[in-house]
């Protein structure tokens, strides 16, 4: 029997699939649908300080192999996440990872250190690559220092291990990767959203309200592993790896650049079973190319071309 | 709601760009109330097409749909025929609150594509022996369709921006000519909502927005609209499609 289970800081994981911050909100919708606790771990929605109304609609905007999305981090804050959403998640067998957001490196400490208090949250995300927000995100996420900078403070702040989620807006992902590893961070999570552009032509306007938005799908799958793959080469802490996965061939191309873990996103959208149909469809993958587990096939891909 | 596969039993323009398509599920046909839709997916798409349900039949196990060729993936869509299926979820959101007394007096107004959802309404509101008036706004004569079903189910005016079919200008301009209701369903264009929550703004009435959607379950938060005299949102797709006049603001 194969062997999906992987080790990583503050996650045992017993399958490597889970979905990815924003594209599953905090997961009540998807329990409709199937039990959460089959998954390897759910991120959850960003967690800011207090309460985000998000951008103007259209939020949302397709494109050739992918979406554009630029909702803006709408969320009830951190205080109600712990109390309502934490508390909900935390019924189902499985680690649970919040995902950090703030507009000053002041926030960000504050909701990376109020999830000290609750014992069902078992790392954090540090979100510092959102396109969508006007103040915080990618702004940190886009200059080295700033990148390391709030990564020691959240994790001075927090007693939970941290893994940073960069942003692929940048021209050198390795720096940034290796600026927060230096810093402190004990994971990378990769990549989040390109950013983009659609103009409607009837209108001649921009499609979405916000002007901009995040690229996901299948169109930046190619980006997202060459990603991973240049930044596994230069660090030593797991990768999260993620962008355009819809079957259990890109999950396995994902640990073979170099992904510890895979996280799901604008698939969930497209096919509401689409975790649980990964995770069913993993083993017979890894059988098929001659892995004997999850942890067997990470890094496999760097190690066969050099 | 669930993931189902539906078959096309038939597939047919009814206007121009309109088709009308009747699909064969037994859940969805059993459980599918007005005012709620199917989120279907179109081969080689992205994102699933939010499409309202038109018209139920239970004993055939039928549920129509409506859509207009506006984009690729509608236009993609009116290429499947009957005998092929489609993967889709549904029924989903929640439909028009139907709390009437028996008696009541209706008013449906419907613009454009948003016609189909008032269809199943007012058919099952006439079941419920209530009187139904429909007024139904089209940009011109070759985007009309079910003039005729609307009209079985009572009083029904038509109206035409250009005046090639019935009233010329908005379907607001006639209310002073239809006699009085009880409460209102729209469902249409926002700019039509506006003027017709304004226009009827002493009335009880429902809504039905549209907007573009994600994942259509509500985890996305892609498709909000304003809470009325509240600051935060509501999720068109989990809370509507359809909504009381007051609840939102557009």
């Amino acid at each position: 029997m194969t062997n999906l289970a992987v080790d990583l800081p503050g996650l045992r994981l017993k399958n490597p699939i889970m979905p990815a911050s924003g594209c599953f909100g905090f997961g009540r919708e998807y329990s409709d649908f199937y039990d959460l606790g089959k998954l390897g771990a759910v991120i959850m929605k960003a967690a800011t300080g207090s309460e985000r109304f998000g951008n103007n609609t259209p939020r949302v905007a397709e494109t050739a192999s992918g979406m554009l999305n630029a909702i803006g981090l709408q969320n009830p804050g951190v205080d109600k996440i712990i109390e309502s959403e934490v508390d909900f998640l935390s019924n189902y067998d499985m680690p649970i990872i919040a995902n950090v957001a703030g507009s000053t490196i002041g926030e960000y400490e504050k909701v990376a250190a109020a999830f000290n208090q609750t014992k069902h949250v078992h790392a954090l995300e540090l979100n510092i690559s959102c396109p969508n927000v006007k103040e915080g995100g990618i702004q940190f996420g886009t200059d080295p220092n700033m990148a390391a900078n709030v990564t020691k403070m959240v994790k001075q702040a927090s007693n939970l291990p941290v893994y940073v989620k960069l942003s692929p807006n940048v021209s050198d992902i390795v720096a940034m990767a290796k600026a927060v590893e230096a810093a402190g961070a004990d994971g990378l999570s990769m990549i989040n959203t390109l950013s983009g552009m659609k103009i409607d032509p009837s209108s001649k306007r921009p499609l979405l309200a916000n002007k901009t938005g995040g690229l996901s799908g299948p169109a930046i799958k190619p980006i997202a592993i060459r990603m991973v793959y240049e930044v596994k080469q230069q660090v030593s802490i797991p990768i999260i790896g993620m962008g355009g996965v819809t079957n259990a061939e890109d999950v396995l191309e994902f640990l073979l650049a170099g992904a510890s873990a895979v996280a799901v996103g604008t698939a969930n959208f497209q096919n509401p079973f689409i975790c649980p149909e990964l995770i069913d469809e993993l083993p017979k993958i890894l059988t098929k190319y001659g892995f004997l587990s999850v942890q067997d096939a990470i890094g496999k891909g760097a190690i066969l071309y050099e | 709601m669930r993931k189902e596969i539906m078959y096309i039993q038939s597939s047919k323009s009814i206007a121009l760009d309109t088709v009308e398509m009747v699909l064969k599920n037994n859940y969805i046909s059993q459980t599918a109330v007005p005012g709620q839709f199917l989120h279907v997916f179109v081969e080689g798409h992205t994102l699933r097409r939010p499409l309202s349900i038109a018209d139920v039949d239970r004993e055939k196990e039928t549920v129509t749909i409506l859509f207009k060729k506006t984009g690729s993936g509608t236009k993609q869509l009116a290429t499947c025929q009957e005998g092929m299926t489609l993967d889709v979820l549904g029924p989903n959101g929640n439909g028009f609150n139907m709390d009437n007394k028996e008696g009541s007096s209706i008013l449906l107004i419907g613009g454009g594509i948003g016609v189909p959802p008032l269809y199943y309404l007012g058919k099952t509101l006439v079941g419920q022996n209530m009187k139904v008036i429909s007024i139904l706004g089209f940009q011109s004569a070759e985007s009309v369709f079910y003039v005729e079903k609307f009209q079985s189910l009572g009083e029904t005016w038509m109206v035409t921006n250009d005046g090639s079919y019935g009233e010329k200008g908005f379907v607001t301009d006639v209310f002073d000519k239809i006699e009085a209701f009880d409460r209102y369903y729209s469902c249409g264009p926002i700019p039509m909502l506006q003027a017709i929550t304004k226009k009827l703004e002493h009335k009880q009435g429902y809504i039905s927005l549209e907007e573009r959607m994600g994942c259509g379950v509500g985890a996305c938060l892609a498709c909000v609209i304003p809470k009325a005299n509240n600051r935060g949102y509501k999720k068109i797709c989990k809370d509507g499609p359809v909504f009381h006049a007051k609840e939102v603001t557009l």
